[in-house]
């Protein structure tokens, strides 16, 4: 370590580095690679957003807006959850806009935690939670969830993970990297947990869109849920916009003002143009939207059907754009199969243990890709199993 | 949406999706979608299956028009005899009946300027139905069928991201 790093805070240098990144390394120096290690849709964002973005720009929209972002958007934001999730919010003090769903997940835990206080994270789930909950000054607790339940969260599994210190649970649903949903009757047993135990919820929602049997169920919608829980969602997943970074929070106003403060002083507003963007997705872009959802699905079912084919054991997963099938067949761990699949096959999966301690003998392989990738990939990973089982 | 309707949006930007792929997509049995997709092919609504080519890359110096022709129609057909005869012609790649100031699109090629000429004055020009035609040449191709002629559509995105 150099000699610099006696000026890094301690809660820094005791977040480890991410896991991906270091697969982004090697994979990023092989040529000729099919990549199933995307976190992203594979399409551009529709173009009438694009142009409403460019328009907005001709206008001279290059301003500040207000903190909580426009109004406009925020009313929006309250007629597409009242649609789709059944929760009302008021646009003026419930709904905050904010750089992607990451700084919402962020802020809401700075606003909420004292130092060591316990936040309930599903595992595996996305990376930033735990981090996240460290830099915040909390404590990360990993609720594992399992192959064999579909990557649903279990009641009994998250009581046996509370203590006195528990404050906050994070739901992640459809899940990043497993697909997983989580239906009304499983969120409702988790309701029953979180109130007994005076838990909050904050549920990130950014694949909701993505779920391909059935419509989402948030658990806001639960009775006596809705001040209880922290809905995040964004533009990323379904209308293909990650780099616009454009998220927003809705909940109580008390929490909603909390995070509103640290917001201000630290992002200010959220960048104008993704927000003009942001309001043509939800105003105009519906049916393109949906077209894409179709396409994933397409796609889902082909990769399902290949790894059947190959004998890569996986469950159906009915949400987000992954499937994460299990490599116990195999003689490695997640780590070394993506290792050696990149290097003997050049395929790219992610191992699952990037996304915590329960994804160890599973990878992570992102179906946003085209259909002539996916079915190469498959005869590449079941050459791969033929010589390794 | 219906299954046929599933099947030709699929087929429409890719016709060399087999019936076992399609299937697999659309969750439906092999069969089931192999026997639409005979049955569609039987009944005309799929007429066959093109590529779309991107000529110029050949080094192809063959030379395309869209006439607009305007024309008298006739009682009882209309339209529709004379559109059908000009259809005929080899060299005519489409005939389209048109709203507005002029009736039929037609679409050309031939190796030359010459060849494009020579077709509207002496085969079209000469229909007796037909009482002008305007002939405009066309230059280059920026989008065919869905495809952008001269775009970078690699994946721009990073190869592994959480």
């Amino acid at each position: 370590m150099s000699d610099m790093s006696r000026y890094l805070s301690t809660t820094v240098k005791t977040i480890p580095p991410s896991g991906i990144r270091k697969f982004f390394d090697l994979v990023s120096q092989t040529e000729g690679v099919i990549s199933l290690g995307v976190g992203e849709p594979d399409f551009v964002t529709p173009w009438h957003i694009r142009e409403a973005c460019w328009y907005s720009l001709e206008k001279g929209y290059t301003m500040y807006t207000s903190n909580s972002g426009l109004i406009e958007l925020r009313e929006e934001v309250a007629a597409y959850e009242k649609r789709k999730v059944g929760a009302e919010y008021d646009p003026a003090r419930e709904i905050l806009i904010t750089v992607g769903v990451s700084e919402a997940v962020d802020i809401a835990l700075r606003a909420m935690i004292e130092p060591g206080d316990e936040v309930l994270i599903p595992d595996p789930s996305y990376v930033s939670y735990a981090p996240g909950t460290c830099l915040a000054f909390g404590k990360a607790v990993p609720v594992p969830t399992y192959d064999a339940d579909q990557y649903r969260m279990r009641a009994d599994v998250l009581e046996s993970c509370i203590t006195p210190k528990s404050k906050i649970l994070i739901l992640t649903f459809p899940s990043n990297p497993t697909g997983a949903i989580m239906e009304k009757a499983d969120l409702e047993a988790i309701a029953e947990v979180v109130k007994k135990h005076d838990l909050f919820v904050i549920s990130d929602e950014i694949y909701s869109e993505l779920t391909y049997n059935g419509k989402h169920c948030s658990i806001a919608s639960l009775p006596g849920m809705r001040d209880r829980t922290l809905l995040l969602n964004g533009f990323s997943k379904a209308y293909a916009m990650t780099g616009w970074r454009i998220g927003y929070a809705c909940g109580h106003p008390d929490i909603i003002a909390a995070m509103t403060k640290i917001h201000q002083y630290t992002i200010m507003c959220a960048p104008i143009m993704a927000q003009k963007a942001a309001l043509e997705a939800l105003r105009h872009g519906e049916e393109e939207m949906l077209k894409m959802v179709d396409n994933y699905n397409y796609r889902r079912r082909l990769l399902l059907k290949g790894f059947q084919e190959i004998g890569l054991e996986c469950f159906e997963p009915q949400g987000a754009f992954y499937c994460f099938p299990s490599i116990k067949s195999t003689p490695f761990n997640s780590e070394d199969f993506c290792e050696k699949l990149l290097k003997e096959e050049l395929v790219a999966v992610v191992p699952g243990n990037a996304f915590g301690n329960s994804g160890e003998g599973f990878i992570r392989c992102c179906y946003a890709a085209s259909v002539k990738d996916l079915e190469e990939a498959i005869i590449r990973m079941g050459n791969f199993l033929n010589r390794h089982r | 949406m219906d299954l046929q309707m599933k099947i030709l949006n699929l087929i429409e930007r890719d016709a060399r999706l087999d019936a076992a792929t399609i299937a697999t997509m659309l969750g439906e049995d092999e069969a089931i979608v192999a026997a639409l997709i005979k049955k569609m092919e039987d009944e005309k609504i799929i007429l066959g299956y093109n590529t779309v080519i991107n000529w110029d890359k050949m080094g192809d110096q063959s030379v395309t028009a869209m006439i607009e022709v305007k024309m008298q129609p006739e009682r009882e057909v209309g339209f529709n005899r004379i559109a059908e005869r000009i259809c005929r012609f080899p060299e005519v790649k489409s005939v389209k009946l048109m709203s507005g100031t002029y009736d039929l699109s037609v679409i050309v090629t031939g190796k030359t300027m010459k060849d494009i000429s020579w077709f509207v004055s002496h085969k079209l020009s000469t229909l007796d139905q037909i009482q002008s035609t305007v002939t405009l040449f066309i230059l280059k191709t920026y989008k065919q069928e869905h495809f952008m002629f001269n775009d970078n559509d690699d994946d721009k995105r990073l190869v592994v991201s959480p």
